[in-house]
């Protein structure tokens, strides 16, 4: 009863999502097209990250890579064909660098993550520079900003679905084991590298898909803006101000954030990444948990105060 | 009866340390045996190797004639190997339930979910932690994370059971349940091999020691016997008290 209710209420908000560009202008539709990318880029963050807590801040790496691969492969392919590619190279990155990396543990992994989005945007760049002999690409597509944002929000509802598929199975179970005690999961049967990879691989290549969709929205594209280490920062944040380990938690948390960096980056331009640094720390100091976790955890909390109260009330009136 | 474990010419060295030298010993199916030594003779060092937690430098694991070393501890656990660490370890995000669900649901063929959890309350009763399903696995006592790891282990339906000084670290009574407990294991056709120092429980316990002393295998045979050979006092006591 209730999940029947909770799928149509899903439903009538994603139709509602869906049909928004036909009343909104084109700053409307510019404006829901950022705040759903962030979602998903959070919520595919989260799959891989949230349980097994290997922060990852190469989500810029794989977003840049589509976002590259669509500006270079777009006149040549069909748009359908070009996400296909992309998706394609984002798979065998995220396997390479899985293989190789996914034995760091802490500190490390999250090192070599953010020294891998930096790499991949010197290759790119000196690539650009020496063999094409240009930096920047224009990227004309014919359709317009609503047609990205269908697209992306069809990709943030498939991402959503993984995450619930994925924590309902067994293989939920898994990635909190992973991000409990390895040597425990794989004590308890659990092939850990593979469970890793394969969760590594699938948050990747929805990250890489964002970059490719959402590519022709700057119609001039250039490493420092789709390479922009920032873009990891927000969505880390965004994820973990939610509640990285709950399904909705990457959601709870985009949506404000994302209303608040827009409304700074337009009032504060020159003290935007100061504000955006202190923030990070309240964060991670006064919601180490998320919001969902906060929540939970004073819910039950409440419950228990009430469930004790009432117990003392039944025996004194007894 | 067969051999269930063959040890054969077990080697680990951390570089120009060799913790253990030349381990060879089998286990028949339905024994239980202590594994015995002084501090850092190569005891949890064996013990990690036969799980697959440490990589053998050179020798052979045999498991049912199959062979363990080079696989990794998931291989080696859907294989019949099962285990508790030295120090507790729990999975401190989920609650006693899901802690042994976590085995069941990773062993070789795992059932349905809901058998899955008819079998963990019987495996939370079988440990005496019926009824304390929903509890955060990180807050309970001592004893009760050894009970939770060990119903862990049991959950993976081993043929062999290593347990690492589990006993050590409880008082008198819960040691007495805890002999209980091990030793109804064994009744059930469960093969074990414990590392352990309560000699109480080593003699109550195992009809078998082998003996390790600076890596290599010192004493092998029956609990009393082993326990008299001077060696082994040599080992235990160092050298001066052996003589007289």
């Amino acid at each position: 009863m209730i999940a029947a209710f909770s799928f149509t209420a899903l439903a009538a908000v994603f139709t509602a999502l869906a049909a928004a560009p036909f009343f909104l202008g084109t700053y409307g539709t510019g404006f829901l097209l950022g705040l759903v990318g962030y979602v998903t880029l959070a919520s595919a963050w989260a799959l891989f990250s949230g349980p097994t807590r290997y922060v990852s801040l190469a989500t810029v790496a794989f977003f840049g890579i589509g976002a590259y691969t669509v500006a270079v492969l777009y006149e040549t392919l069909p748009s359908w064909l070009v996400l296909v590619v992309a998706a394609l190279i984002g798979l065998v990155v995220a396997l390479l660098v899985g293989l190789s990396t996914l034995r760091l543990a802490g500190v490390y992994f999250v090192i070599f993550t953010f020294g891998l989005a930096e790499l991949i945007r010197q290759i790119v760049t000196w690539y650009e520079v020496n063999i094409t002999g240009t930096l920047g690409r224009y990227l004309f597509v014919d359709y317009g900003p609503e047609v990205v944002y269908w697209k992306l929000l069809a990709l943030c509802a498939v991402t959503l679905a993984i995450g619930y598929l994925v924590k309902r199975s067994r293989w939920g179970l898994a990635l909190k084991m992973i991000g409990d005690d390895e040597v425990v999961a794989e004590h308890c049967g659990l092939p850990t590298a593979r469970v890793k990879l394969a969760l590594f691989a699938a948050s990747s290549v929805i990250i890489t898909l964002v970059g490719a969709i959402q590519a022709p929205r700057w119609t001039y594209i250039e490493p420092t803006i789709v390479f922009n280490p920032t873009i990891s920062f927000l969505t880390l944040i965004m994820a973990l101000l939610g509640g990285a380990g709950r399904l909705w938690g990457p959601v709870v948390g985009a949506v404000p954030l994302f209303l608040l960096f827009e409304w700074l980056s337009a009032n504060f331009p020159d003290h935007y990444s100061i504000i955006l640094g202190l923030l990070f720390i309240a964060i991670v100091f006064v919601l180490p948990n998320g919001v969902l976790g906060f929540l939970e955890e004073h819910w039950t909390r409440l419950r228990a105060n009430r469930s004790a109260k009432s117990d003392l009330e039944k025996r004194e009136a007894g | 009866m067969q051999d269930l474990l063959d040890v054969r010419n077990l080697t680990k060295r951390f570089g120009g340390l060799t913790a253990v030298n030349d381990l060879s010993f089998t286990l028949r199916q339905g024994e239980v045996a202590a594994l015995l030594g002084p501090n850092g003779s190569g005891k949890t060092t064996a013990l990690n190797m036969i799980s697959g937690f440490q990589p053998a430098s050179s020798g052979t694991v045999l498991l049912d004639g199959e062979r363990l070393t080079g696989r990794p501890p998931h291989w080696i656990s859907h294989a019949g190997v099962a285990r508790t660490f030295q120090l507790v370890r729990v999975l401190s995000s989920l609650n006693v339930e899901e802690n042994i669900l976590a085995a069941v649901m990773f062993r070789k063929n795992p059932p349905a979910k809901e058998t899955a959890q008819e079998e963990v309350q019987r495996l939370l009763e079988d440990v005496g932690l019926a009824g304390r399903s929903n509890e955060n696995a990180a807050s309970l006592t001592y004893i009760d994370q050894k009970r939770m790891e060990l119903a862990r282990a049991l959950a993976s339906k081993p043929k062999l059971l290593l347990l690492d000084e589990w006993l050590a670290g409880l008082n008198p009574s819960e040691l007495s349940i805890g002999i209980g407990l091990i030793s109804n294991l064994n009744e059930k056709g469960i093969t074990i091999l414990l590392v352990e120092h309560v000699m109480d429980a080593i003699r109550a316990l195992c009809p078998r020691a082998v003996v390790m002393n600076a890596g290599r295998k010192i004493a092998d045979g029956a609990t009393a016997e082993v326990l008299r050979d001077p060696e082994v006092v040599r080992a235990y006591l160092g050298g001066a008290h052996a003589v007289a």
